[in-house]
């Protein structure tokens, strides 16, 4: 597995695409950070004489760790796409299927890799709001749930992207598939809007009401194990895919 | 000699389509088994469901006397695969590839130089680790695959069209180092150069419309005596009075001015050289054909064709 990973990771820092997404990610949510931080300014006379004002964190801390949520869910598509896909259009794959390694070992891998770069994604973002400690005071318990609810939607993203990439050879065709069903899970919400029996459920399958009730600084197991849930079983899935395409047909 | 592949009656489908047929298959140390057949005759499926790429539709494979099908792993730890199409990371150098291969075989971390720098050694490949693989000529790309094949020293080697690509000189190469690898290891290859074969395997195998159609050893080929004889002749006279000529059963000319020669089972060939001498027709050349798989492949390849 540690095999895959490094060779992953190696191939994936090697290409401009992974600098490039770094570096657009950051400029984007640098320029959201500045915006709130301007905001917060401007309101901040008023906030001082309410009683219980919403703080540094609420204002500038929040919005931007749901923006990263939003730009994430637009880069791990092409971040994913490749991983099983070009393998699968270069031949390689039968490279990795004839070793003595298993299906798991080879998802995970690829998995892990992409997991590390997103990871590097999120500690970026979160950067941001720390830096504001030198001359401010933060509500760290409320920022760490928002960075744990951050860090588990990406996480689920990410599967998501490996197995539509497992299942093609075309990466273009899996980060189109990736790009639908994260915007789908993300806009399904708004039918729960609507009166009636389905809405309920339709509010619990996005992840958007679970990452804004961890944003907003509340865990609960409920909503952890919601993103869990969607990670393990894509991965899950991917391995099965990996399984059934050595069948052949 | 120990069993190292007992593949028995397999059989695959994709979809409706019929593509290997009851095929059981035995490799020993020691041995190389060259795989033949006309397109499409079913040689990479089964190679690729030897090497677990494929599960096949029906039938049982072991390696090392391990089940394939139940402990893939185990088995394939005594694989070496090189598919039609080399499994070349373009982006990677030869040195950087041979060492992620060698780490996919689990070897362990001190050996890994060591492994890569031996089997680039036998592919002749030195002086070449810091070539990215992607500026490669196709007949290098080829050796990096049958490097990346044979890096953790396997059991089992298995070769998809190893010289295809490869220049005159290169395939020399190669074969040399397959008839090497076959002296330690099983090898089992497919190619459409029949020449080839009979240079060197151990064993030949046909296959035709993903059915075994031939299995024999290479030396009960090549023993026979020529069944034909390819003469020329300065002063040709008339083909009836050579058919006078006793043990010679059918003569032809040939488009290119040859004379074949078909004999009777019992006759010596040195006899009829002798008595085509004596007639003082000017023999200028007296070949037996030496063809033999080439008949072969071609009476069973193109038979099932006309029954079809």
């Amino acid at each position: 597995m540690r095999a895959v990973l490094f060779r992953e990771l190696r191939a994936m820092f090697l290409s401009p695409l992974a600098w490039t997404l770094l570096a657009v990610i950051q400029f984007i949510l640098a320029w959201i950070f500045l915006i709130q931080m301007d905001e917060f300014m401007q309101i901040q006379p008023r906030l001082a004489k309410l009683a219980s004002a919403p703080g540094v964190t609420d204002i500038i801390a929040t919005p931007l760790l749901n923006s990263a949520a939003m730009v994430v869910m637009f880069l791990t598509p092409l971040m994913s796409m490749r991983l099983l896909s070009d393998e699968y259009r270069n031949g390689t794959y039968t490279l990795l299927s004839s070793a003595p390694i298993s299906k798991t070992a080879i998802v995970l891998g690829k998995y892990s890799s992409l997991l590390i770069f997103l990871l590097i994604v999120m500690a970026i973002t979160a950067a941001m709001p720390l830096s504001l400690l030198l001359g401010s005071v933060l509500d760290l318990g409320k920022l760490f749930a928002g960075v744990l609810g951050l860090g588990l939607a990406i996480a689920s993203f990410g599967a998501i992207g490996l197995f539509f990439s497992s299942i093609t050879s075309r990466p273009t065709v899996a980060a189109t598939g990736t790009y639908g069903l994260l915007l789908f899970l993300w806009l399904i919400n708004m039918a729960s809007g609507a009166e009636g029996k389905g809405s309920a459920l339709f509010a619990w399958i996005s992840p958007i009401n679970h990452l804004h009730k961890m944003l907003s600084g509340l865990i609960s197991s409920a909503d952890v194990i919601y993103f869990l849930l969607l990670t393990v079983s894509f991965l899950a899935l991917t391995v099965k895919q990996l399984d059934s395409r050595s069948k052949g047909s | 000699m120990d069993t190292l592949i007992t593949a028995s009656n397999i059989n695959h489908y994709y979809g409706s389509f019929h593509a290997v047929q009851n095929l059981s298959l035995e490799l020993k140390r020691g041995e190389i088994v060259g795989l033949l057949g006309p397109n499409g005759a079913g040689k990479s499926t089964s190679m690729e469901i030897i090497t677990g790429n494929i599960t096949p539709s029906s039938g049982s494979v072991e390696l090392l006397g391990i089940d394939l099908l139940q402990e893939p792993q185990k088995a394939k730890a005594a694989l070496g695969y090189l598919p039609e199409q080399p499994p070349l990371y373009r982006n990677m150098t030869i040195a950087e590839y041979l060492v992620f291969c060698a780490r996919l075989h689990g070897i362990a971390r001190p050996q890994l130089k060591y492994a890569s720098s031996e089997a680039m050694e036998k592919c002749g490949l030195v002086g070449m680790e810091k070539r990215l693989i992607a500026n490669l000529s196709k007949g290098y790309q080829q050796r990096v695959g049958i490097a990346q094949a044979i890096i953790h020293k396997p059991a089992i080697i298995i070769l998809d069209e190893p010289t295809s690509g490869l220049d005159p000189n290169q395939i020399i190469e190669i074969r040399d180092l397959i008839r090497e690898l076959g002296r330690e290891h099983g090898v089992i290859l497919s190619t459409h150069i029949l020449p080839e074969v009979q240079s060197i395997c151990s064993q030949a195998v046909i296959l035709n419309r993903g059915r075994i159609v031939f299995s024999d050893d290479i030396s009960n080929i090549d023993s026979s005596s020529p069944s034909s004889i390819l003469i020329q002749l300065e002063r040709a006279p008339e083909l009836n009075s050579i058919l006078d000529i006793d043990g010679v059963s059918v003569a032809d000319r040939t488009e290119d001015g040859y004379i074949r020669l078909e004999l009777d089972d019992e006759a010596s060939t040195s006899a009829v050289a002798e008595q085509i001498a004596a007639n003082n027709w000017g023999l200028s050349e007296f070949r037996p054909e030496q063809n033999s798989l080439e008949q072969i492949f071609t009476r069973l390849t193109m038979d099932e064709e006309n029954i079809v």
